[in-house]
């Protein structure tokens, strides 16, 4: 099958470009000579099928950056048959300099000037007849947004896809490390088919600026916009999530559970209360994917992004992150998931990384639903503000204090130099497309994960069969009591502690789980909890439920974003770690000051 | 003047790029971006609290932190 590679820089459309041309059935998938995957797709093109790749945007092929070393192994190990080059025309005198690098290399390139409806506003003028004479290269004006010119491109496509594919020279290598000459080929191009005025004329991009980026209001409408997004993804997502839990119950309970019981009990304990529930924990995650996509692709696309991260870079650079860490942190505050798959919009992978284990230490909406629980059983109406106020303090001090001890280790050795799109109007297509394959993409990594570890936690809990389901004579109860003299001294006790292993699937069913522990529910378990902790062992409960793990999903997600087990056990020890030391200190220093 | 660089200019102040002296992933982050010894700069803003700058270079806008602009020195206008 033969192959063309999109390659282009960063922001000129041409993921827009590879959804359109793909139709959204694109795949993840290996390469020889590079360590990331790469998107790639399938299509028919002039009776034949064709695979597409979407190679990351780079500035530069002899950059150093990952992506830049990634795209230069790809191009070596994979010649293509065609490379499809998108340059974004309202910057074409500084995106020619890829093309001339890319030319060198001897393929067989159409090029594709992107937003040339963009160009036309500030008054550039793009000869491209002209420019394709002077570059011997077929060129084409497109807006992938809008997709005009679109079919000219795909009938050059499909006629250049026919030449044969040039093997590349060694040699070649060495001609490209001449700048110069690539300089005063780019100047002539430049001069005899583009026109650009000397200052380009004012646009709603820099009126928006003025206020979006104000050195007064540009933090708190940052601010306002953050809490718009949070309330927006959890105010259509609830209900959602509910609603997809009821369907779960309903299912159940009208099929699944008559068309199960000839089976002997404890089968039908463990297909329905662990692979079924299993299948319904990764459900549940589905809404919030989906909405958060549709929201960040909305400040993505936007360009709002680029400015957050203008906003907050100041504090952010000192903790070894950058501004757009900043919003995926946030983020965590919903829902860690989404918010571990959306640092993708990183490219340097050691900031990835250190973002990636600062997140699961953000207070979590699940989370909160155990503290709401804990704080109205022991503390009075008035202390309960004031203590899940300090546990979301907890919250971001452990962030910090996790990037600060992290940093080094994970160093970002990419410069921070970030281009400033112009705001444009993300499509409602794309954004549907973005929610759509990272929801896929969810499911396809983590579903085998999830349902597995729900699966153990029910065998933890109902084996051996002659004891009670989540009784201390189950392995869960065993080893609760096995790891006794560890929770001990942070004041957790043996029925807490067996909540804490359900706790490690997901944080939704902890208070479900104290009520079979204890046999009770609602009113009645919360009075008897007031009734058998004081405050002091219930806030260093609290406080280790909100370092210990997020959930089952997230792990799941550590992994199949940073594909590597190392890093996946490094979070969990490290939040483990320091759960324990900071219930600990609590624990030990409020009795000891006599509380 | 030519002790100036981009850290030092004034929002709205337009310059000349005279030099970059980078190390080398910087510097060609920077050519690729369109910095030129010769181009026009133009600092659009600053961010509050020394956070980055903004500025224009041809048509494009850019952020970088200002121990990085520190390294391009530039001629006022």
């Amino acid at each position: 099958m033969k192959r063309i590679a999109l390659l282009g820089m960063p922001n000129t459309g041409k993921s827009t470009l590879f959804n359109r041309m793909t139709g959204g059935a694109a795949r993840v998938g290996n390469w020889p000579g590079i360590t990331v995957e790469l998107l790639s797709g399938k299509i028919l093109l002039g009776g034949d099928m064709v695979e597409i790749i979407d190679l990351p945007g780079i500035y530069d092929l002899h950059g150093f950056s990952d992506d830049e070393q990634v795209v230069r192994h790809f191009l070596h190990d994979n010649v293509p048959d065609l490379a499809l080059v998108i340059l974004n025309a309202s910057q074409i005198e500084r995106q020619m300099s890829l093309l001339l690098q890319l030319k060198q290399l001897n393929m067989n390139i159409v090029v594709l000037l992107n937003m040339a409806d963009e160009a036309k506003k500030f008054g550039i003028s793009i000869d491209a007849a002209k420019m394709s004479e002077l570059l011997d290269m077929p060129i084409f004006l497109l807006s992938a947004k809008y997709g005009t010119g679109y079919p000219e491109a795909l009938k050059a496509a499909t006629k250049a896809l026919s030449y044969p594919t040039p093997g590349m020279a060694e040699e070649l290598r060495s001609q490209l490390e001449q700048d110069e000459h690539i300089e005063t080929e780019m100047a002539k191009v430049l001069k005899d088919a583009v026109q650009i005025p000397a200052r380009l004329s004012d646009n709603l991009t820099e009126k928006l600026d003025s206020v979006m980026l104000h050195p007064w209001f540009g933090l708190p409408i940052f601010f306002g916009v953050m809490y718009l997004l949070f309330q927006g993804i959890f105010l259509f997502g609830q209900p959602l999530q509910g609603g997809i839990a009821q369907g779960f119950t309903w299912l159940r309970e009208t099929a699944l559970v008559p068309l199960l019981s000839g089976l002997p009990q404890a089968l039908q304990g463990l297909l329905l209360d662990g692979i079924y529930n299993g299948v319904g924990t990764v459900a549940a995650f589905v809404p919030i994917i989906v909405l958060f996509f549709l929201f960040m692709a909305i400040i993505e696309d936007s360009g709002y992004l680029s400015r957050a991260a203008f906003l907050m870079d100041a504090l952010m650079a000192k903790l070894g992150l950058d501004g757009r860490g900043f919003v995926m942190l946030l983020m965590g505050f919903g829902c860690n998931v989404p918010a571990l798959m959306g640092t993708r919009v990183m490219r340097s992978r050691a900031m990835r990384l250190l973002t990636m284990l600062v997140i699961p230490l953000s207070l979590c909406s699940a989370r909160l639903q155990v503290f709401i629980f804990f704080t109205a059983a022991l503390f009075s109406a008035k202390a309960a503000p004031i203590v899940l106020f300090s546990l979301y303090l907890f919250s971001f001090a452990t962030a910090i204090l996790t990037a600060l001890i992290f940093k080094h280790q994970f160093k970002n050795t990419e410069p921070f130099v970030l281009e400033l799109p112009p705001y444009r109007f993300p499509t409602a297509r794309q954004m549907l497309l973005r929610g759509w394959l990272e929801v896929r993409h969810f499911l396809r990594r983590a579903t085998k994960f999830i349902v597995a570890g729900v699966v153990l936690v029910w065998l933890l809990t109902n084996l051996p069969f002659s004891a009670t389901p989540s009784s201390p004579d189950t392995f869960a109860g065993i080893i609760g009591s096995a790891l006794h003299p560890v929770f001990q001294p942070v004041g957790i006790n043996e029925q807490l502690t067996i909540a804490l292993i359900f706790g490690f699937i997901a944080k939704e069913i902890v208070i479900g789980a104290l009520a079979v522990i204890y046999g009770l529910s609602g009113d009645a378990l919360s009075g008897a909890i007031g009734q058998q902790l004081d405050w002091v062992q219930a806030y260093s409960f609290m406080l280790f439920t909100l370092l210990y793990t997020p959930c089952l999903a997230t792990i799941a997600t550590l992994q199949s974003e940073s594909k590597t087990l190392k890093f996946t056990l490094l979070s969990l020890g490290w939040s483990l770690s320091l759960a324990w030391l900071l219930s600990f200190a609590f624990y030990q220093s409020a009795r000891a000051l006599g509380y | 003047m030519s002790a100036n660089t981009l850290a030092t200019m004034h929002p709205g102040d337009i310059a000349t790029i005279l030099h970059i002296h980078a190390e080398e992933a910087l510097h060609k982050r920077l050519l690729a971006l369109g910095f030129r010894s010769g181009k026009k700069i133009e600092l659009i803003r600053k961010a509050s609290f020394s956070g980055p700058i903004q500025v224009r270079v041809g048509t494009t806008d850019i952020m970088l932190r200002r121990s990085e602009a520190a390294k391009i020195s530039v001629e006022k206008s």
